[in-house]
């Protein structure tokens, strides 16, 4: 080891708690790119790994009734690979000590073989035999969220019929990592379930003996899908064909996709923020570390060493500590990421897991941490090689008066000594001010940025079930119903108020813009349950247009007044042409709105309803309960606040749970800002300091001198910093908004007080630390000290 | 440049005309104001006056630590002031020891390793353990700066520059921040390094006292040379008045 790289250890080992503090703020910038490129690539990858491996169709055809000979025909179609025909229904279940009955998707079983598309993961148990009708698998997170296991029977309806069924195993499948009952928004595991049932007992159930209701296909690679449905559909169009669409439009499969390009948003998005902030950082303290060494680098340059072997000593004190940073960050971005994955796994259902890192992630931390903390050092020693080794040895000579003005004159005559000392740093030397108040005010409009974050959240929230959804429970009918059935809810009693609904599924274009989605039929006068604009007012419905949600008028690209076509899924299934009549503002899902009566005129089904809104008597509330599960027209009944509740349980464990931890890593990345500031600023005085006290002030005073500087430079950055973080947040916000939910940009003034707060706790926090070192100072070393 | 030739008719230094200005307008300042002197060498030089007389510019300049802003610095025949940063670098790194007041040590180094970090470059250095022992701190290598006095660091200080076994040795105020005693300890060292070592030594100082173990003594005042004196009874540091 030559005596220069030994010098290099000493020093990395004397400005220990310095370099730390610089390495954890660019190691947590580097640790939330790691941890969401590898959390994005794993999830990914694993559900592709699965997908695969469970053989999930590249092509989903509902259709009314089709003879199983047409399965020969559908495989003999061009580029399909392999073709299952299944019966799939509805059900209800019935739970005892529940007062509404559970809907559940049963899926039929091939009888004498494992499906060949869309198999399932048994979790626990077995699976049915092919002989025993009454043997069921019941969907893993179902069984759970009821503490069912194999063993356990089941009170179910199918088409109308009771049947007492057997739990044998529990299942998992890709097609049902993500479950829906039809109508909701939100998955919840313990009111939607899953059953896989033998084929002859649905076939009796749903008289479909010797026929099937869905047609799963794959296809060979690169062939064109397009082209399969099309051929789909002509071959099933004589027996009710409902219309094929390939896996990007099955629910669950959008579900996570879009899921994991949130995360993917998210993870592009916001990390590099902080990255960028931890850069910002790492500049301008290696700036001010290498300058403080300007003396030692001249002594080198006296004994001979050239420009280019100096640089090269300080540069492997910069990359030791912006290498050290990034790769701490890389280690604990793969631990964060892999205890992450974990939660994830839980959340999207994947019954294993393939964890992968992203190579890039790893490279651009690096080469971030390097860059920056490179310029940082490029700057100041190119500064200092343009000295002769004479003058680079001196100590920097005192920065020039200069002559004050009028205001600032009579500004000093009121100051004391030491405040003067104070006010004169700041305006002697601008720019390094400038910089540590840059630094501050970025750190704060992180944590600016992150509340407003969190606010939104909570707004989306609060939009979506507090000023849209005014009502307390929503009622699906089995099919659409003529408006007598909402005379009958009005007249149970405990139900306050009732709103009739209809949502119709439909496809939605504009140009080449496609949206698969629902349009939902509110009266005019609704009050529990409707659109509302920015300023939370109902947007009226016209009989003759539709109201789009703004994140549905993004997808489409269209505005008020274009024409839109609808083609719908149900019923005549008509094809209309329609002008957009206003935007509504949402925050959850991309929902379109028309005029009830309209809506049901284009359909050609006057005075039907698919289903209510219902505002309850609290106090009568399990009565309704009761009532509605005894209704048979009645398929769903569901309570907003299991809504809300799991739309919150979402937000908390999906994409959006990413919100905690960068809220974490942006109040460490604002401290260690702060506190970087008055290290460097202390190391920058100490011997000025040392020389306060030894010409007779006290302790409190030498400090003042120190820590009305930082005082100053925080209370510029407040300013700068909420500005900063108004802006930043409309770039967090939209990097956390998916098209499932939008988060508003939304900063309160109370978030721009408690980022101010954060921040002045940091301020006193870190002047603590620097002033318990300067209270221990030896005064003789600190004024010898002339490193 | 050639390392070997110590011939002693030579001079180790010209100098012509040489002007350093500092600043420029009202707040210009001549630290040399036409400076010529030929420094034989071989001899030890004591280059005398009080603060600001421009003695410490001359001797940076002579060092190759700065630049003269005009006339001519002949090192063996060689002009100082036309050379590249890279060509001076050189002459820093191969013909050149410092001394410094306050001796400039590297603190997170040892003794031994301070002397190193020079060797360690030099193209024809002793051992760093025989330069210590040169200085009488055979037995201090493994000491922290910190851990050593004042005396004894300006001792190292001397080591480190005498170990590459430099043509000149440059001193600048070197018992500046010394007691008598202790700053008669290092004028012996540096007197020893003169005569054993054959080089050219310049001691920059403004304690008269010291011009008593010069070969030759160069007066300063407001950036010229006042006054040459060459002294035939050299005194032995010990015998100095302080």
């Amino acid at each position: 080891m030559t005596p220069l790289d030994r010098k290099l250890v000493r020093d990395l080992w004397r400005i220990k708690g310095q370099a730390a503090a610089i390495g954890a703020v660019i190691a947590v910038g580097v640790l939330l790119l790691v941890m969401m490129s590898g959390l994005v690539t794993s999830l990914d990858e694993t559900r592709r790994a699965y997908y695969e491996r469970y053989r999930l169709a590249d092509v989903f055809a509902p259709v009314k009734r089709a003879p199983r000979h047409l399965l020969a025909e559908l495989s003999a179609l061009p580029s399909v690979a392999a073709v299952e025909g299944r019966i799939t229904g509805h059900a209800l279940i019935d739970l005892p000590g529940l007062d509404i009955p559970l809907r559940a998707r049963v899926v039929s079983l091939p009888e004498f073989h494992t499906p060949r598309l869309n198999g399932f993961y048994l979790s626990a148990g077995r699976a049915p035999q092919s002989d025993r009708h009454d043997e069921i698998l019941l969907l893993k997170g179902f069984a759970e969220a009821h503490s069912l296991r194999p063993g356990d029977t089941l009170d179910i309806t199918l088409n109308g019929a009771r049947h007492t069924l057997r739990i044998v195993g529990l299942a998992q499948a890709p097609e049902f990592l993500y479950t829906t009952a039809p109508g909701e928004l939100m998955s919840d595991d313990a009111r939607y379930g899953v059953m896989w049932i033998s084929m002859q007992t649905l076939a009796a159930a749903y008289d479909l003996e010797g026929a099937f209701n869905e047609a799963l296909l794959s296809i060979g690679r690169g062939a064109e899908p397009s082209a399969v449905i099309h051929a789909v559909d002509r071959l099933l169009e004589p027996y009710g064909g409902f219309g094929a669409y390939t896996v990007a439009d099955h629910g669950s499969n959008r579900f996570i996709s879009e899921e994991i390009a949130s995360l993917r948003a998210t993870a592009a998005a916001v990390p590099p923020i902080f990255l960028a902030v931890a850069a910002f950082l790492l500049y301008i303290v290696i700036f001010r570390m290498v300058e403080a060494e300007r003396g030692q680098i001249g002594l080198l340059k006296a004994f001979g060493y050239s420009n280019l072997e100096t640089a090269g000593h300080y540069f492997k004190l910069i990359l030791a500590i912006a290498a050290g940073g990034a790769t701490v960050g890389c280690v604990l971005g793969i631990l964060a990421g892999r205890a992450l994955i974990d939660l994830y796994l839980l959340y999207f259902k994947f019954p294993f897991l393939i964890f992968q890192l992203d190579p890039v992630s790893f490279i651009a931390a690096f080469s971030v941490s390097i860059g920056a903390a490179s310029a940082g050092g490029v700057t100041v020693l190119r500064r200092v090689f343009r000295l002769t080794p004479a003058a680079a040895m001196q100590p920097p000579a005192p920065p020039r008066y200069r002559p004050l003005g009028d205001l600032a004159r009579s500004l000093q005559s009121v100051l004391d000594q030491p405040s003067r000392m104070v006010v004169r740093r700041l305006t002697r030397q601008p720019g390094r001010m400038a910089g540590a108040a840059g630094g501050i005010a970025a750190g704060m409009a992180l944590s600016v940025a992150m509340i407003g974050i969190m606010n939104g959240f909570n707004q989306a929230i609060d939009l979506t079930f507090n000023v849209i959804d005014q009502s307390d429970v929503s009622v699906t009918f089995n099919e659409p119903l003529s408006d007598t059935a909402l005379d009958n809810l009005r007249r149970m009693p405990g139900v306050l108020d009732a709103q009739p609904a209809r949502h119709v599924s439909a496809v939605l274009r504009h140009g080449v813009q496609r949206h698969l989605g629902v349009v939902s039929g509110l009266t005019t006068d609704a009050r529990l349950y409707r659109a509302v604009d920015s300023g939370m007012a109902a947007v009226p419905l016209q009989a003759g247009g539709i109201v789009l949600a703004e994140a549905l008028a993004d997808i489409l690209q269209v505005r008020v007044g274009d024409l839109l076509t609808l083609e719908v899924r149900e019923g005549r299934r008509p094809t209309l042409r329609i002008p957009v009549t206003g935007i509504a503002q949402t925050l959850l899902g991309s929902p379109a709105y028309m005029e009830l009566s309209a809506l049901n005129r284009a359909l050609g089904e006057p005075n039907r309803v698919s289903g209510a809104y219902l505002r309850l008597d609290s106090t009568h509330q399990n009565a309704v309960y009761r009532g509605l599960k005894d209704m048979p027209a009645v398929a769903s009944v569901s309570l907003k606040q299991d809504a809300r509740n799991a739309l919150q349980t979402q937000m908390d464990s999906g994409a959006g749970a990413m919100r905690y931890i960068m809220m974490a890593v942006a109040g460490i990345i604002t401290f260690g800002i702060i506190y970087n500031a008055a290290r460097i600023a202390y190391a920058e005085r100490a011997r000025d300091l040392a020389s306060l006290r030894v010409i007779g002030f006290s302790h409190r005073e030498a400090a003042f001198v120190l820590l009305g500087e930082l005082a100053l430079v925080t209370l510029a950055a407040l300013p700068l910093g909420a500005v900063l973080g108004y802006y930043l947040s409309f770039a967090v916000a939209a990097g956390f908004s998916t098209d499932l939910y939008q988060i508003p940009a939304t900063v309160q003034p109370a978030g721009y007080g408690a980022a101010a707060l954060a921040v002045i706790a940091a301020a006193t926090l870190s002047g603590w630390l620097v002033k318990r070192d300067l209270d221990r100072t030896d005064l003789v070393s600190a004024l010898k000290a002339r490193e | 440049m050639d390392k070997q030739s110590g011939n002693p008719s030579r001079n180790a230094f010209t100098t012509r005309d040489v002007w350093k200005v500092y600043g420029e307008g009202a707040t210009e300042v001549q630290a040399l104001r036409g400076v010529d002197i030929d420094i034989p060498a071989g001899e030890l030089v004591v280059l005398l006056g009080p603060s600001g007389s421009g003695k410490s510019t001359l001797l940076n300049i002579l060092g190759g630590l700065d630049r003269a802003s005009r006339g001519d610095v002949l090192f063996q025949g060689q002009n100082l002031a036309a050379m590249t940063d890279a060509q001076l670098t050189r002459y820093r790194r191969d013909h050149v020891g410092f001394v410094f007041q306050f001796y400039n040590l590297m603190p997170g180094l040892t003794a031994q390793e301070n002397i190193e970090l020079v060797t360690e470059i030099a193209s024809d250095p002793m051992p760093p353990a025989h330069a210590l022992d040169l200085v009488g701190l055979g037995d201090r290598g493994d000491s922290f700066p910190s851990q050593l006095s004042g005396g004894e660091q300006q001792r190292v200080a001397i080591a480190r520059a005498v170990a590459k076994q430099p043509n000149v040795l440059f001193c600048d105020e070197p018992t500046g921040a010394l007691d008598s005693n202790t700053g008669r300890a290092v004028l012996r060292v540096l007197k020893e390094v003169n005569e054993q070592l054959g080089a050219t030594v310049l001691i920059v100082t403004h304690a008269a006292a010291t011009a008593d173990m010069a070969d030759r003594v160069i007066h300063f005042a407001d950036g010229r040379i006042r006054d040459i004196q060459r002294n035939p009874d050299k005194r032995d540091p010990s015998e100095i008045e302080w």
